[in-house]
């Protein structure tokens, strides 16, 4: 049998004889695993930040919600806002008689029309008590934050996140303090500012307006109901008990039996984490799926072009058998010449991909994630496809016939 | 050393049964020039593959330097090819866009040959088979018809062979250039190669110093050559 060196050099031979040919069959392997990479390395960096981005709001939250519950993974926003079961009253008692509750925080929220001077924004303006940014790790940068006795009074008074702030008072930042923002056509004097948080799309606490609780059902919503209650429990291994206790507690109040037909729903962190991730993996399988056809449609090109040079070499072939080529010297060599063409998409494919997916992480805000185990992953399959697809052809150049292939005109 | 002894060939397509040789009895020794002749059909195709090592005999027995290979398997037979027999073919067969070198080389690498040893070896080969050194590293599609033959001929020597198979090898040749080919083979022959030539053509069969000739798949004739004629070279 013929050395591992030789077959090396008789491979390279056979490939750059027929270079474009060599060149298209790559860029087909190319094309998946570059398709491939970027879009597993999107679909995980989009995962990471959705990830950061719920973590941010706090630990130890859970979140009392009203609206049927349907499960985790289908409605986390199933109703929320829209159905209205949530009373002050139920807050107090989860409260009162809830055992390993640190803090509960009622929230009444939605989007109105914010006027400043000449400027003008549509923000969410959360109505929500003095212990809120205590729960939802919120620091504050100028001023105060709603104090329980304006609360109490229900003054217009409120309180900017950043990307408000910046979108009413552009880049006249200073002596907010005092000036006056008129949401729903009501004025409401600004008594303080928060600190830039970051975090984008999902719960972002820098595009907001923070009124009192009070204010916000009387002036703006004209109900007493509220949106969410976050309770905020002593210790992340009491999670489950509270979440058990809260839900027996307001089935009770509600006077409600069996939790399938709860109007309400109470869902910690890692419920909210557990369901995005499942809709991320869901989109990074779906890309992936998509981008493995591509993968198969070069494998095809491969073995098409493997096919097409056995029978273009077909006389060649019978010269090596007749000059003493064995059958494992010709299989190997057909074959070793179709894995080195995907080994070398694959690898030049992973770069590409990985350049790929710092471009779009550009463009839509995701850091692309690119792991050792799925840059050997492709490498690894576009060699797999190389066998898979090579095979066939090689062990067909393998069976010939010596003395037909040798006539082959 | 080659001997056949009363080797038949049958191919069978689908029902047809087709009996090429029918009892094919012969004796090479080594350092002969023996041309096989016949018209087509005669079988002389048949028997030069299975002199080759390409094809087995249906019945009989083919025993080549003292081993009897009619029944080996088909990496036993290339085994066979790679170590004793040299071919040169009449539509010459040499790799294209190759280099002169890289052609002859190519049995040594399935040989396992070491690469030191090749390229010396390659450039006695094609030394002897009368190529100009001077074309060496050119590509194979830069010569002409009689360079490439002698490409081929050193290709088949370079193993050193017990047996050189030269089918047709001047058929796609000029007279002139025919010559020169023939003149090759004379001359390797006379340094002690085995050589067994396969024509239809008498002329090219008179060069050798036996002829063998073939009709229907049996010998009607086998005997020496009195009027061997020399090349004109």
């Amino acid at each position: 049998m013929m050395k591992t060196v030789d077959l090396i050099e008789e491979i390279y031979w056979g490939l750059s004889a027929n270079k474009v040919r060599s060149f298209l069959t790559i860029l087909g392997i190319v094309i998946g695993i570059a398709s491939v990479i970027a879009l597993q390395a999107i679909g995980a960096g989009a995962k990471g930040t959705i990830e950061a981005s719920i973590q941010s709001v706090g630990s130890n939250l859970l979140f009392v919600t009203p609206g049927a519950q349907r499960g985790v993974g289908v409605s986390i926003n199933a109703g929320r806002g829209s159905s209205q079961t949530l009373t002050n009253e139920d807050a107090a008692a989860i409260a009162s008689s809830i055992n390993g509750v640190k803090a509960v925080v009622s929230e009444k929220s939605a989007r109105y029309q914010v006027k400043a001077g000449g400027l003008n924004t549509n923000t969410s303006i959360i109505g929500t008590t003095s212990a809120y940014p205590g729960v939802r790790n919120i620091q504050i940068d100028t001023g105060t934050f709603i104090s329980d006795q304006q609360q109490q009074s229900s003054q217009r008074v409120a309180v900017l996140g950043p990307t408000a702030m910046a979108d009413l008072f552009g880049s006249s930042t200073t002596n907010i303090i005092g000036k006056t923002v008129t949401i729903k056509n009501m004025p409401f004097i600004v008594i303080g500012t928060t600190v830039a948080k970051g975090g984008s799309g999902f719960s972002n606490s820098d595009d907001a307006i923070y009124v009192p609780l009070s204010t916000a059902q009387k002036f703006l919503a004209g109900d007493d109901f509220l949106g969410t209650i976050d309770v905020q429990a002593e210790d992340a291994s009491q999670m489950t008990n509270i979440k058990n206790d809260i839900t027996s507690l307001l089935l009770a109040r509600h006077k409600i039996t069996g939790t399938k037909t709860a109007d309400f729903s109470v869902m910690s962190q890692t419920d909210i984490l557990a369901t995005a991730s499942s809709i991320t993996d869901t989109l990074t399988s779906l890309l992936a799926a998509i981008a493995g056809i591509s993968l198969l449609v070069g494998g095809i090109g491969i073995m098409n072009m493997m096919l097409t040079t056995v029978t273009e070499r077909t006389k060649e072939i019978g010269l090596r058998q007749a000059i003493g080529a064995e059958k494992a010297d010709i299989s190997r060599q057909f074959l070793l010449e179709a894995v080195t063409l995907t080994f070398i998409g694959g690898a030049v494919g992973t770069f590409i991909g990985y350049l790929a997916s710092l471009i779009i992480s550009k463009f839509i805000n995701v850091a692309g994630t690119i792991t050792l185990s799925s840059v050997m992953l492709a490498i690894g399959v576009s060699a797999g496809i190389g066998i898979v697809f090579g095979y066939y052809p090689a062990r067909r150049a393998a069976k010939l016939n010596p003395i037909e292939a040798l006539r082959f005109e | 050393m080659i001997e056949v002894k009363n080797i038949g060939k049958t191919y069978k397509t689908g029902d047809i049964e087709y009996q090429a040789l029918k009892g094919i009895s012969l004796t090479i020794k080594d350092g002969e020039f023996l041309a096989i002749m016949g018209p087509s059909g005669s079988g002389k195709s048949t028997l030069m593959h299975i002199l080759g090592a390409l094809d087995k005999p249906s019945s009989g027995n083919y025993i080549l330097d003292g081993k009897d290979v009619s029944e080996y398997s088909e990496d036993e037979l290339a085994r066979i090819r790679k170590q004793k027999i040299g071919f040169v073919f009449q539509s010459f067969n040499l790799l294209p866009r190759t280099t002169v070198l890289r052609n002859v080389m190519l049995p040594l690498i399935y040989a396992g040959v070491p690469k030191g040893e090749r390229e010396e070896r390659a450039k006695m080969a094609l030394k002897a088979a009368s190529f100009e050194e001077s074309h060496f590293l050119n590509l194979s599609n830069q010569l002409s018809g009689g360079q490439i033959q002698r490409v081929a001929i050193a290709r088949a020597l370079v193993n050193n062979p017990s047996l050189i198979l030269a089918d047709e090898p001047t058929g796609n040749l000029d007279t002139k250039t025919g010559e020169i080919v023939l003149g090759t083979f004379q001359k390797l022959n006379s340094e002690g190669h085995t050589i067994v030539l396969i024509t239809h053509e008498r002329d090219v069969a008179e060069h050798a110093r036996r002829i063998v000739f073939l009709r229907d798949g049996v010998v009607l004739s086998d005997e020496l050559n009195k009027n061997q004629v020399m090349a004109k070279t």
